[in-house]
């Protein structure tokens, strides 16, 4: 990237930030939200749930983390929706900047408020007692996992965004992705639960992704898990970013 | 090293205007377009000459946005030729896009950001020096300084418009598109406007303008050309216009034909309230 596109890339960082920080309803949805959820696990079902670890906010934190990000990302496909309609997207492209600076200041955009909004819960779920031995290494390799599973996801908002036809259906491709971790080791482990849901929940991306991140904040081995989601995580990311060029190029054609 | 065009600026024949430098500004030949079955330009010819005010007249879907998509990079066309500033559309976008700024038919601005805050976001995405200042001199230009420290979601039609604008006069560029700048407008602001695109002629900016209303084309422009079916059906100063009619004379009250009767004359519209469906867009 030039040092044009940088700057450009800046602009349009600093142009959706403020949409963010001026929506009272995104800023709900991607933190307060999740946090809700935490505290009614921990408090209201935790004392219910076997999960194997000494502390249930432990078991969960990876899985509320996953949650917050797969919410967060369907305000960018919903503000790029919103930048093809006010005609400001076609504003940008008649103009002497880098094309690429207007779809990767969304991408910024969306992890630089995600990483906010996981910053958050984590303080927050340190506050009600989410405890870990994970030295710097750990917390690296965590950060690279988030920041892979918000870029992948990113990309399919960024699909999602430039196709779509109403604002509602800009944000509706998210709910599966949000439903997901209910359907995972996310919130309880996997062997309670019916043959068919236990496969399904064994083979789907969140999964090996929470455990790997609750493997790294225990100091325990990770196994091949941190190998299946790294599959998982660069597959979609590989994919949904080809298909969202393709979607670009059409619409720019 | 002496060239054609050179010589034609240091001796220019007599009978030209001072408008007629030897390169236009905008040269568009053999333009077609077809969205999947419908052919909405089959055929688009015309030059606009530097520092003139150029209106493109036409029905609605006549294919004015279609015409003015092209040169502004956002479409590309099947056929022919389009430059801009000397530049081709297809090879050189990004000099195109150095040459000029688009206000589109639907003002482009970002409701959630302030007046203010769009303005020094287009000067900074130009890398304009000191971008506040720019902003601000807009502003006072446009008589939004009050406003300017509003989002843009609280802003009135005509004020939208008006910083729409604005936003496009930023870098100073030599070419701009202006697609039906005053739709919706109310009268005061529609002459706000006229001045506005006058004084940036009148300092050798060109000026491409579509239009619905032919007494803005009558007022402003250099030359007028109607697209109509595809094709350009006329192209003149509305003197040349005027004269593709039959003089008014036969009728009691000497009176020249006005350019709306021109218009309708050609394009074979004869309801006199054929521009009245307009209203239900803005
Ligand atoms: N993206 C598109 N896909 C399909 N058809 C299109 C598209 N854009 C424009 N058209 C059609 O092409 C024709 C020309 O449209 P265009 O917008 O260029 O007309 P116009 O002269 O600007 O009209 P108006 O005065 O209403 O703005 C119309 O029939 C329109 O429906
Ligand atoms: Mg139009």
């Amino acid at each position: 990237m030039s040092a044009h596109t940088v700057s450009n890339a800046g602009v349009m960082l600093g142009r959706s930030m403020r949409h963010i920080t001026r929506s009272l309803d995104t800023i709900i949805t991607v933190t307060i939200t999740p946090i809700a959820l935490m505290l009614l696990f921990v408090y209201v079902f935790g004392g219910a749930i076997q999960a194997g670890t000494d502390n249930y906010v432990n078991y969960l934190l990876p899985g509320i983390l996953l949650i917050a990000i797969a919410s967060g990302i369907a305000y960018t496909a919903y503000r790029l929706y919103g930048d093809l309609q006010s005609g400001i997207f076609e504003r940008f492209h008649s103009m002497p900047i880098a094309r690429s600076a207007v779809l990767w200041g969304h991408v910024l955009t969306s992890l630089v408020s995600n990483l906010i909004s996981v910053v958050v819960i984590v303080l927050v779920g340190l506050l009600m007692g989410f405890r870990t031995s994970a030295g710097p290494l750990a917390w690296l390799a965590v950060a690279g996992i988030l920041i892979l599973f918000t870029l992948a996801l990113t990309w399919l908002a960024v699909i999602a965004g430039l196709t779509a036809s109403s604002p509602d259906g800009a944000s509706a491709f998210s709910y599966p992705l949000i439903f997901l971790p209910f359907i995972s080791s996310a919130f309880v482990p996997t062997d309670t639960m019916p043959a068919p849901v236990e496969w399904f929940a064994q083979h789907q991306p969140v999964t090996s992704i929470a455990n790997t991140i609750r493997a790294l904040f225990a100091e325990q081995p990770v196994g091949d898990d941190i190998w299946v989601a790294l599959a998982w995580l660069v597959g979609i990311l590989v994919v949904a970013y080809a298909f969202a060029m393709a979607a670009y190029h059409r619409k720019i054609a | 090293m002496l060239d054609l065009g050179l010589l034609l600026t240091l001796y220019p024949p007599m009978n030209r205007g001072a408008m007629n430098t030897p390169e236009p500004a905008i040269r568009i030949s053999g333009l077609q377009k077809s969205y999947k079955d419908l052919h909405v330009l089959k055929g688009v010819d015309f030059d606009v000459a530097r520092g003139s005010i150029f209106a493109l007249l036409g029905s609605n879907g006549a294919g004015k946005t279609t015409v003015v998509r092209i040169l502004s990079t956002l479409l590309k066309a099947d056929a022919g030729t389009a430059a801009v500033n000397g530049f081709d559309v297809a090879a050189e976008p990004g000099k195109v896009r150095e040459s000029i700024s688009l206000t589109g038919q639907f003002a482009a601005v970002d409701p959630i950001l302030t007046g203010r805050e769009n303005l020094v976001m287009i000067a900074k995405l130009r890398q304009v020096e000191r971008p506040k200042e720019v902003a601000d001199g807009l502003l006072e230009r446009f008589g939004l300084t009050e406003a300017g420290g509003r989002r843009v979601a609280t802003y009135s039609g005509g004020m939208r418009r008006r910083l729409d604008i604005a936003m496009s006069l930023i870098g100073d560029p030599p070419v701009i598109f202006l697609d039906e700048p005053t739709t919706g407008l109310d009268p005061e602001a529609r002459i706000e406007v006229w001045g506005i695109v006058q004084n940036l002629a009148d300092n050798g900016t060109t000026v491409l303008l579509t239009t619905q209303y032919l007494d803005e084309a009558e007022k402003l422009a250099d030359r007028i050309a109607i697209l109509h079916q595809g094709v350009i059906i006329v192209n003149g100063t509305l003197a040349e216009l005027r004269a593709l009619l039959p003089s008014a004379t036969v009728e009691y009250v000497e009176r020249q034909p006005s350019l709306e009767e021109v218009f309708l004359a050609l394009v074979g519209d004869k309801t006199p309230n054929g521009k009245q469906d307009k209203e239900e867009r803005s």
